[in-house]
């Protein structure tokens, strides 16, 4: 399948990414090469397999809903690059 | 003792020496900081080292052996690699995303090796996000190899088994989604096992792929692998994947009786793309099994060459959908003066990752995005149930399967890194067994013009235990493990 630079640049949109308009010719060529690299998928018949999400086919284990943990909101607060009074800080978003 | 001695002892000994009172954890410590000091400027194994912490956890230790309270690895210095979040203790996974990020928490490995009473020295550099099978993705820069330090020592694990090769600690951890810790182990020259998935709980370790990533020990001997893997394994609430079986004792279990024991050579591993040196030393390893009472039987595995096409596809799609946490909101890499939301989003991650990263995430959130999602993600989904019967069917008649870890020996800085396909290939023969989910070791089988290869083991599901012992045994009747690298030209 052939990759345009439109198509990269769409899909680093949707990734929150930017690519310089000077690497964009080098990304499309590589993620092209990785395409190709991962089109063999099609030369093989699927027909009524089963995707495999998890290798032994596990089933969701659930715990019960309870507390287990102290609140540590300082420190896991102390990890965000602004914060003030508690609450992450972000440009303006409404004006 | 000597430095030296200690320096290249292994767990096993170690304990004994120890528990005999022969050394104190303290000392053994001051010998391993003392090394990280002399080597790691040449080989940039480490990206964080802890003395004041590890000199006091080993202080502590030393009390409880004097008590004679200690448990398996009381006072053995250990070396994360810097993948496992370490409560107080900078975890970069080797991004400028996570330059200056200092988990709130322990990883359950990392507090299951601490109850365990291991000394924890630093952390190991690694691979961006492990996503490389070189360490040159790493932010803080590449590794070398310390058997030439003008090659690679293999990857995302790069740095644990540099620092382990050259007895910075006699115990590391690694993480292999794709290959990760066997193939640095087989470039390095050191033992490094990957458990089946769900023996070794992921939480507090940095996420890539959530149905791939499985942790693991590296060390000097098979021995030291079985005892690190009790200490790592069980079930764990805080990882619903987390299997719920018993923990072996898989040291006190070893067994080097290989009698009867049927080892699958798959054809499509050995076949004419087999690079000949790698092929001669695998199949002399292998014929040591042989003599020790192990069956060589040919085996066929008919959808192996499907393995590179569909771990691309799932591991970056689960990457590209763990690593959107990164926003520059609540933690990690913040771009400076960002005009809007929008662009604190966009500059932040793209500043924040490296360029393999950012191409698995490009790559991952295209086979996911609308359209394509049941050409690429559900297609590889299928394949992968596929390439996983081929090994449920092999395991009919075979105990464990046998292949090269790696296509060849260390190769040197830049070879690769230039063509994303090549680099790719150097994980040929360990990707499919992260997709089945199975245990996969890396053994020393020799040297090729003075750099280590070695031969990887694949076992059933949840049988760690037989290819340790498979391992152990070829470690008794052969000394490939004992190589060590000259380390007088990475001190000078």
């Amino acid at each position: 399948m052939s990759v345009s630079p439109q198509d990269v640049e769409k899909v680093a949109l949707l990734a929150r990414l930017t690519i310089s308009e000077s690497d964009l010719p080098e990304v499309t060529e590589r993620f092209a090469r990785v395409l190709g690299l991962v089109d063999e998928l099609n030369t093989i018949d699927t027909q009524d397999v089963v995707p495999m999400s998890n290798p032994h086919d596990m089933e969701q284990r659930l715990r019960p809903d309870a507390v287990t943990r102290s609140n540590e909101r300082e420190a896991l607060m102390a990890s965000a690059p602004s914060q003030e009074q508690g609450y992450f800080l972000v440009p303006k978003v409404i004006d | 003792m000597t430095d030296s001695t200690l320096l290249h002892a292994s767990v096993c000994h170690l304990r004994q020496l120890l528990q005999d009172r022969a050394v104190s954890s303290e000392e053994l410590t001051q010998a391993c900081l003392k090394q990280i000091n002399v080597a790691n400027e040449a080989l940039n194994a480490v990206i964080t080292v802890c003395p004041e912490q590890a000199l006091d956890s080993a202080r502590a230790a030393d009390s409880k052996l004097a008590k004679g309270e200690s448990k398996s690895l009381t006072g053995i210095p250990l070396l994360h690699k810097d993948i496992f979040c370490t409560r107080g203790v900078r975890t970069t996974c080797g991004s400028r995303m996570l330059e200056h990020f200092v988990p709130a928490y322990d990883a359950t490995v990392v507090s299951k090796m601490k109850a365990e009473g291991v000394v924890m020295l630093g952390k190991c550099n690694m691979d961006e996000f492990a996503m490389g099978s070189s360490n040159e993705t790493s932010f803080f820069g590449t590794v070398k190899n310390p058997w030439d330090l003008s090659c690679v020592p293999g990857g995302s694990s790069g740095g644990s088994a540099a620092a382990l090769a050259t007895g910075m600690a006699p115990l590391v951890t690694g993480t292999d989604t794709g290959g990760s810790i066997r193939q640095p182990a087989s470039l390095c020259g050191v033992t490094g096992l990957k458990p089946t998935y769900g023996r070794v709980s992921r939480l507090g370790i940095i996420a890539f792929a959530s149905s791939l990533d499985q942790a693991g020990p590296m060390a000097r001997t098979a021995e030291d692998c079985a005892l690190a893997l009790t200490a790592m394994a069980g079930m764990d609430d805080g990882d619903s994947t987390s299997a719920n079986l018993p923990v072996p004792d898989f040291h006190g279990a070893l067994n080097p009786n290989l009698q009867g024991l049927r080892i699958g050579l798959p054809r499509e591993y050995f076949n004419d793309d087999l690079n000949a040196d790698v092929r001669a030393r695998v199949m002399a390893a292998l014929s040591e099994l042989e003599k020790a009472g192990a069956s060589l039987i040919d085996i066929d595995l008919p959808h192996s060459h499907y393995a590179i096409a569909t771990y691309y596809v799932i591991a970056p799609a689960e990457a590209s959908a763990n690593l959107a946490r990164y926003d520059g909101v609540r933690f990690g890499y913040r771009c400076e003066q960002p005009s809007d939301l929008e662009d604190l989003y966009l500059r932040s991650r793209s500043e924040g990752f490296g360029e393999e990263v950012q191409r698995r995430i490009l790559v991952g959130t295209y086979a996911l995005s609308a359209g394509f999602y049941d050409a690429y993600f559900n297609k590889a989904q299928q394949v992968r149930r596929v390439i996983t019967e081929d090994f449920r069917r092999a395991f009919e008649q075979v105990d464990v399967i046998a292949g090269p870890s790696a296509p060849g020996v260390a190769f040197p800085f830049g070879a690769k890194q230039q063509d994303p396909i090549a680099m790719y290939m150097e994980d040929i023969y360990t990707l499919a067994v992260n997709l089945a989910g199975l245990p996969g070791l890396s053994t020393p089988a020799g040297l090729i013009n003075g750099m280590p290869v070695g031969l990887q083991l694949i076992g059933k599901p949840f049988d760690e235990q037989t290819i340790l012992n498979a391992a152990h045994r070829l470690q008794m009747d052969t000394d490939w493990h004992s190589a060590r690298p000259n380390l007088e030209t990475i001190a000078s």
